[in-house]
């Protein structure tokens, strides 16, 4: 069914896996929008307005109303557009999906960052840190193809700096993380995931962003 | 055996402003919960075993089945007790900015309070303070924008926005206290200091808002107990 005039608008940033999440969300729905690329050093006037609190990237503009926060802008897309829900109907299932996308972003993506920034004396630990995060992930993912079952749903779009970034972040860090060895099950959830006919249309191409995060390590 | 059957439990503990969100949430569905309580200091094998990756309250049990972090608590009993008043507004916008300024006062405003006991000094106490400050006045203007002259960021009733921010009523109480200023009141935000008190007076949050003199002995207890570790 085709909507009214819709305005989607996208503000965001191609190397953030914030800003991709909601990439992700409008291309597996399928929607149409217009995407401005923000400069973080020179906010636009538009991001000022429409993020006035955290003056932050993603913000989604929809019929002229701002949504911010990568995640619930992405469970906004998922309840205005209703084709390939990110969640499952059963409230059980949605309080668990919802569960491992906040642990997603709170307990994995932290100590994940931190390994590859963290300088000498904090590495160790933020390694640990980032091998638990992984192991957790492991258990969960188990013999699913995808976190959100048989196609990508909200806990896979959380995970997506799992599914990707880590890779090129380690080979720039020469870090072993996540590798087939250590953790088969969510390896092989992150070849899936990557090489999904639509998400990795969304994904910034690999040689792109190993470049851009090279050119920030000291 | 339909949802409004099955039995539900919720682990918790009575000083806990995360805890008082699904019990709001049950009070508000007139859903009978059994209550819990963990003791300070130690964790049950039931909470070990019902949220081993956290290993933290609030948890609801229905049925058999765990559910866990107190915002997706409320989501899921909003849900599955669908005779009920809604709690989420209907609207998706609606809902994004509710759960827009949730997250905010989870991640940053409600870590600021907190930090404010623990503050190393004055310059640091000073910056939490004012942190604090900004952000009632944030939650001032959003409360204007929201509830649009009705009571409650929910409307006539109180809502999920309401129930994420009011549970940290007991506590800033206990830190306006403990700074000896306050933040949330008439002159400053007279709109909340309105909301403040229809929502602490509502049935779904009374009997389950702790008096401040308490929570204040509580945390003279728990900065005790935190100094001698």
């Amino acid at each position: 069914m085709a909507a009214k005039e819709e305005q989607v608008k996208f503000l965001g940033k191609w190397p953030s896996p914030f800003s991709n999440r909601v990439e992700l969300a409008l291309k597996l729905k399928g929607i149409k929008y217009d995407y401005s690329e923000e400069d973080l050093s020179n906010k636009s006037q538009e991001l000022l307005t429409s993020n006035p609190v955290h003056k932050k990237v993603p913000v989604l503009i929809h019929n002229g109303r701002p949504i911010s926060e990568s995640l619930v802008i992405v469970e906004y897309i998922d309840e205005t557009w209703k084709s390939n829900p990110f969640l499952p109907p059963n409230p059980y299932h949605r309080a668990s999906a919802r569960f491992w996308s906040k642990l997603v972003d709170e307990k994995c993506l932290p100590p994940l960052w931190d390994a590859f920034w963290c300088d000498e004396k904090g590495r160790e630990k933020a390694v640990e840190e980032a091998m638990e995060a992984l192991k957790i992930l492991e258990n969960e993912i188990g013999d699913k193809r995808f976190f959100g079952g048989d196609d990508v749903g909200l806990v896979d779009i959380s995970a997506n700096f799992v599914g990707y970034w880590v890779d090129i972040l380690q080979e720039i860090a020469g870090l072993q993380l996540l590798t087939s060895e250590k953790f088969p099950k969510l390896y092989k959830w992150s070849q899936e995931f990557s090489t999904h006919p639509i998400v990795k249309q969304a994904l910034p191409p690999r040689d792109k962003l190993f470049a851009f995060f090279k050119s920030r390590t000291g | 055996m339909s949802e409004g059957e099955k039995v539900v439990k919720l682990l918790g503990a009575w000083p806990s402003p995360f805890v008082m969100r699904p019990r709001i949430a049950l009070n508000i569905k007139s859903a009978s919960y059994e209550f819990l309580e963990e003791t300070l200091g130690s964790k049950s094998q039931l909470l070990l075993q019902s949220n081993p990756v956290h290993k933290k309250i609030p948890v609801l049990i229905h049925g058999d089945k765990p559910v866990c972090e107190s915002l997706i608590i409320v989501e899921y009993v909003d849900q599955v007790f669908s005779s009920g008043p809604s709690i989420l507004p209907s609207d998706p916008y609606d809902r994004s900015v509710a759960r827009f300024w949730a997250a905010y006062l989870d991640d940053k405003w409600f870590p600021a309070m907190k930090a404010i006991a623990g503050a190393k000094g004055d310059e640091e106490g000073k910056a939490l303070i004012q942190q604090l400050g900004e952000g009632l006045a944030l939650m001032e203007s959003a409360y204007h924008n929201i509830s649009k002259g009705k009571p409650f960021f929910g409307g006539d009733r109180v809502g999920y926005l309401d129930i994420a921010f009011g549970c940290f009523l007991g506590w800033l109480r206990v830190t306006e206290s403990h700074i000896g200023l306050k933040l949330l009141d008439q002159t400053k935000t007279p709109g909340l200091a309105q909301w403040a008190e229809t929502f602490c007076a509502d049935d779904a949050v009374k009997p389950v808002m702790p008096e401040t003199d308490k929570l204040s002995e509580f945390a003279k207890l728990l900065m005790a107990k935190t100094a001698s570790n």
